[in-house]
């Protein structure tokens, strides 16, 4: 084993592909998008991936590291090698493009499917809604509301894996955030929309998306939450 | 999926959560009637006596009878679906019909313990 370099794995292809191996020096706080970007710059121009902000807000560089989805630019080589080997793959549950680069449509049409856009409620644009930030409104809204919508939780779940209609942990975590917004005009129809066998109803509560998320939100709560909210609404005959 | 059949689908969620709630209560105490009637060594007869003519078991029991035929016949529904390519409507007659057989032969099995 060397220290000084770090034997580095990575899919070329689409679906069908093959893993090759670079060689590339070790870096002091080196994270995995350090990697695959030297690799791009100094051995092959021809590798395909994704990033922007590099520092954790935009969520476009999400990748399989040694088996797990991480968002790449926040994630320390040191922290994740396998001795002096890392093995980087696209994200799971997505179509890939080409080496790393997978297709995040169907991931944000989800997002459509489930309502995640925020509806005005009627006569909200007529004046400023207040709402204190330390009362449990806005601290419920406030729970799930930092998603960067990178994908990880998408890949870890085992449940979009056997059921490619299922909605996912981002949408619904999403649409529980809107829920959970009281200036948001929509809810019922947004219950109506995470309801059935591809929506909340087919979370199996393993808890992966919870596990992987790099900004540690929990949209198996947030799905429990649809699943109690449901429940209700069904009850009450409001969905 | 309508949105009706999103309701449904919602409510039946709801019904097996909440059988599973009352089965969580009835097995435990089937458990230990179980164990107490293993450890006191009772025989048929003697536990036939304490069952023949009581309400209390008899409402035990067919409490426990419907919790089951809720929530087994649902259970069994969703890894159906989720495991097979059996999801049309003939699975959801299948399923109703296994909640009454359930029922059925339950029911009539705390009959024998009551009557």
């Amino acid at each position: 084993m060397s220290d000084a370099t770090l034997t580095v794995r990575i899919w070329r292809g689409t679906e069908r592909g093959r893993f090759e191996t670079y060689t590339v020096p070790r870096r002091e706080s080196q994270t995995v998008l350090d990697v695959v970007t030297w690799i791009q710059r100094r051995i092959d121009p021809t590798l395909s991936y994704r990033y922007a902000c590099r520092v954790g807000m935009c969520g476009s560089c999400a990748m399989s590291v040694n088996g797990v989805p991480r968002w790449t630019c926040r994630t320390h080589v040191a922290k994740v090698a396998d001795g002096d080997g890392v093995t980087i793959a696209p994200l799971r549950n997505l179509p890939v493009i080409k080496d790393l680069a997978v297709d995040m449509t169907v991931f944000f049409d989800k997002w459509a499917r489930a309502q995640g856009r925020f509806v005005s409620a009627p006569g909200a644009a007529t004046d400023f809604a207040v709402v204190p930030p330390d009362s449990r409104e806005r601290q419920a809204a406030d729970a799930a509301i930092e998603c960067i919508g990178c994908g990880v939780c998408y890949a870890a779940c085992d449940v979009v894996s056997w059921n490619p209609d299922y909605l996912g942990p981002a949408a619904l975590n999403r649409a529980w955030t809107l829920v959970n917004d009281v200036r948001d005009g929509a809810r019922d129809e947004r219950l109506a929309a995470v309801a059935g066998d591809a929506g909340c109803h087919a979370c199996h509560t393993q808890q992966s998306c919870r596990e992987f998320c790099p900004k540690h939100l929990d949209p198996t709560g947030s799905i429990a939450g649809l699943k109690r909210a449901t429940a209700l609404a069904a009850l009450k005959g409001k969905i | 999926m309508s949105r009706v059949s999103r309701r449904i689908e919602a409510l039946l969620w709801t019904a097996q959560r909440a059988s599973a709630a009352v089965l969580a209560v009835c097995v435990a105490i089937h458990l230990a009637v179980i164990v107490y009637a293993v450890h006191g060594g009772l025989s048929a007869a003697e536990i036939l006596a304490r069952t023949r003519g009581s309400v209390g078991w008899l409402l035990f029991y067919g409490v426990f009878v419907l919790a089951v035929a809720v929530h087994a016949p649902l259970g069994l529904r969703t890894i159906l679906r989720e495991m097979t390519p059996w999801r049309d409507r003939s699975l959801d007659v299948a399923t109703a019909a296994f909640a009454l057989f359930l029922v059925a032969f339950g029911w009539r099995a705390i009959g024998g313990l009551f009557a």
